[in-house]
């Protein structure tokens, strides 16, 4: 099995991939704007639900129930589609996804697809399997429209064009759809987006979607959107193609009912998604007909329907008891927009398909902790992101789990941070120690003081100094004042 | 009552005028302050940057040092977060029931300065006097992991002569993090700019917070740009009195 989680392998570490980005004064604009903005509304529409913290409690236990006994659910769900019709394939890694698909779209007689937004699809690098196959992949939200015709990557797994302003979307488009007129107001654009994208609707035979939730008892499949796209690219096409991570699962129908709530609020602070999409395998007379075939459908909506199921490193973190939490995320993008890290440098310093706190513990985990190392410390551990993730997981714990594993199994011993840190535990299990490095510091500090203040540091300290001062160590410790004053208080009887 | 101090290794080492302000204020309560001098770190900076294994002698030293105390007072929220959140998982992961039971038993009686105020003295008003213009900045660790809430806000509130000024985005992270405003220098530079501007934009001379962690950095931040704002842990605010004024950087 080889995992892929979109070009991480190859990403520079967060710290390097962050620089040029911080430069970037009109990315960190648009990325403050826009998740001040999603914040904001979903401040208010939470506030007004009376039982939000018990929705929370209850959607984290669903999915942390559902992992638990995955497979059971897996093959209640794989039972169920089949019996109405779809067909159920399953995925160990990105590559088998990537050829199970081109091989569907090929069997069809496709040339090209329409695609709904899925992460999942980027995490395997669907696009670039279909187009080394001649297959034309059409993304269909607006926002992958603004990233593919830019030649972009997402940066934010709910708003992936977050880090384009309106102008920069007028330029990309003015170029890509030969529109030399357009202006960026925002009317003008979508109504061009539209344009563009329904001649595909009416055209492109062949469908591929994710999902936002698998119903494991009756094998449907749901999708919430915000645009429409979505009802078009279900309904339309002759082919429908799902791919889905095995974590998109939950047991009933009924557990919508908590789902539905906590996600449209925590994604884009609405209290419902304009479209909610759930639909079972294949409608009518299915099988049988050619893809072009519309004389034979007899039913509604695409005849064929397809759902990979795809594993990808997940069974890997279902294994680590205490990170397996990270499976429960519905990819609602909260922890973004509240993160004040991602806030500086936006999602493109994750080098991931996945960004932001959630990205920062998926992309490594998915990877065995081969690659993304440097992600689990792209965060203070402030905890803003468990604060509003809708399935509670924890992330500052799995963040500071994963570090764990990172000075574990990838650190040499020799490593100066690791050595300056048995250093300072040697240091810290001595009375004696600790004291003397306390006096030792005080003197070895005094080439670097001027003035009461270290604005210098050598080596890795350096990083602090750069833009803080260091208040120089006080001539007299907290103990050493306390024994002083012990000691007068001995000797003047003030006990 | 008898409060045992756990200091903290930076306060101990960088700013003993926390602990000093700590000793005075709880001495003027009518309470009577021990310093075990066996006492060094809490085990957070190894724990929070991966270095767990390092971090279980650390733990079973406190444990053990404090294991008679009546109350322990600690000015740093994130060192109580670490105590809090941590010690349980980290004695039941060492197998040793013993030392889950000392945890157990522990934890109830360890205290952020403010929560010893409010909640096990019933205080809000300390008796302080502190004639300045401050502004609080909340702690990812007092809010997130202790949820303390307005707690320190509403002994600031009752302190006399003190002009208390609202700071914008009051909850959003300082950018400090411990090893992450090293490791991750220029993103903890970014978030401490724009800590500053917020601090800065309420015209207050004084920053204060219950952590001293987060000061160092965000007034670190200041005196190097030389702003002309100071920095005072909560207790250098709280232990003042008309009689007693503060000594030094504000008499």
């Amino acid at each position: 099995m080889t995992v892929r989680v979109g070009d991480s392998e190859h990403a520079l570490s967060f710290q390097k991939a962050a620089l040029p980005l911080l430069e970037d004064a009109q990315l960190r604009k648009n990325v403050r704007h826009a998740t001040d903005v999603i914040q904001h509304k979903r401040g208010i529409v939470v506030s007004e639900t009376p039982d939000w913290q018990e929705l929370r409690t209850s959607a984290s236990a669903i999915k942390a129930h559902t992992l638990l006994y995955l497979d059971h659910y897996l093959l209640q769900f794989e039972k169920a589609c089949t019996a109405a019709g779809g067909q159920v394939h399953w995925a160990s890694d990105a590559d088998e996804a990537n050829r199970i698909i081109v091989g569907l779209v090929k069997q069809y007689g496709g040339d090209e697809v329409i695609k709904i937004k899925t992460m999942t699809s980027e995490e395997i690098g669907l696009n670039e399997a279909l187009e080394r196959e001649g297959i034309g992949a059409h993304e269909t939200d607006l926002a992958e429209v603004i990233v593919q015709l830019g030649g972009d990557k997402s940066s934010h797994i709910v708003a992936p064009a977050v880090h384009k302003n309106r102008s920069q979307v007028r330029q990309i488009f003015r170029e890509r759809m030969n529109l030399p007129e357009l202006s960026d107001d925002p009317e003008a654009l979508t109504a061009a987006a539209r344009h563009y994208l329904r001649e595909k609707f009416l055209r492109v035979k062949v469908g591929v979607c994710g999902a936002n939730f698998l119903i494991a008892e009756n094998g449907s499949v749901c999708i919430v959107e915000s645009e429409g796209n979505g009802r078009m690219c279900l309904t339309l096409p002759q082919v429908l193609i799902s791919i889905a991570g095995i974590e998109k699962l939950i047991p009933r129908f009924q557990d919508l009912e908590v789902f539905l709530q906590v996600l449209p609020r925590s994604a884009t602070g609405e209290r419902m998604n304009p479209y909610n999409s759930v639909w079972t395998g294949v409608h009518g007379p299915s099988a049988g007909g050619e893809a072009g075939d519309r004389s034979n459908s007899g039913g509604d909506g695409p005849q064929h329907f397809h759902v990979v199921l795809l594993d990808n490193g997940r069974t890997n973190v279902l294994a680590d008891a205490e990170a397996r939490q990270t499976l429960q995320c519905i990819r609602c993008g909260a922890c973004l927009n509240t993160c004040p890290v991602y806030r500086q440098t936006g999602g493109h310093a994750y080098g991931s398909s996945y960004s932001g706190p959630i990205g920062a513990i998926v992309t490594p985990q998915l990877l065995q902790m081969r690659h993304g190392q440097s992600l689990p410390f792209a965060s203070t551990l402030c905890g803003a992101c468990y604060e509003v993730c809708p399935v509670k997981i924890n992330i500052p714990e799995v963040l500071i789990h994963l570090r764990g594993r990172v000075v574990r199994e990838q650190k040499s011993a020799l490593d100066p941070e690791a050595l300056a840190m048995k250093t300072a535990a040697m240091i810290f299990t001595s009375r004696t120690r600790f004291e003397a490095a306390q006096r030792l510091g005080r003197i070895a500090q005094w080439p670097l003081v001027s003035h009461g203040w270290m604005r210098n540091l050598p080596g890795m300290l350096g990083n602090w100094t750069r833009v803080r001062d260091l208040r120089a160590l006080p001539q007299q410790t907290f103990r050493e004042w306390w024994k002083a004053r012990d000691k007068v208080a001995r000797k003047t009887g003030h006990v | 009552m008898r409060v045992s101090l756990f200091i903290t290794c930076y306060n101990d080492t960088l700013f003993p005028a926390t602990g000093q302000a700590v000793v005075r204020l709880l001495e003027r309560l009518g309470h009577r302050v021990e310093f075990p001098l066996e006492q060094t770190c809490c085990g957070q900076m190894h724990y929070n940057t991966g270095y767990q294994q390092e971090a279980m002698p650390l733990m079973r030293r406190f444990v053990e040092i404090f294991r008679d105390a009546e109350a322990v007072c600690i000015p740093s929220s994130s060192c109580v977060a670490m105590i809090r959140d941590h010690y349980p998982k980290m004695a039941e992961e060492q197998g040793d029931p013993g030392l889950m039971r000392a945890v157990e038993e522990l934890l109830p009686r360890v205290y952020e300065l403010t929560e010893l105020l409010v909640h096990r003295f019933g205080m809000e008003d300390v008796g302080a006097y502190f004639p300045h213009r401050v502004t609080y900045h909340a702690s990812c660790h007092s809010q997130r992991s202790l949820h303390l809430g307005n707690l320190p806000l509403r002994l600031l509130r009752k302190v006399r002569g003190i002009d208390l000024v609202d700071l914008p985005n009051i909850e959003r992270c300082c950018g400090f993090g411990g090893t992450f405003s090293i490791k991750m220098g220029d993103i903890s530079a970014a978030m401490l700019a724009d800590k500053m501007k917020d601090v800065e934009n309420t015209g207050a001379e004084v920053v204060t917070a219950v952590d001293t962690s987060c000061l160092m950095h965000i007034f670190g931040g200041l005196h190097r740009q030389r702003a002309g704002v100071r920095m005072a842990h909560i207790a250098e605010i709280l232990a003042p009195t008309e009689n007693d004024p503060a000594e030094g950087e504000w008499a």
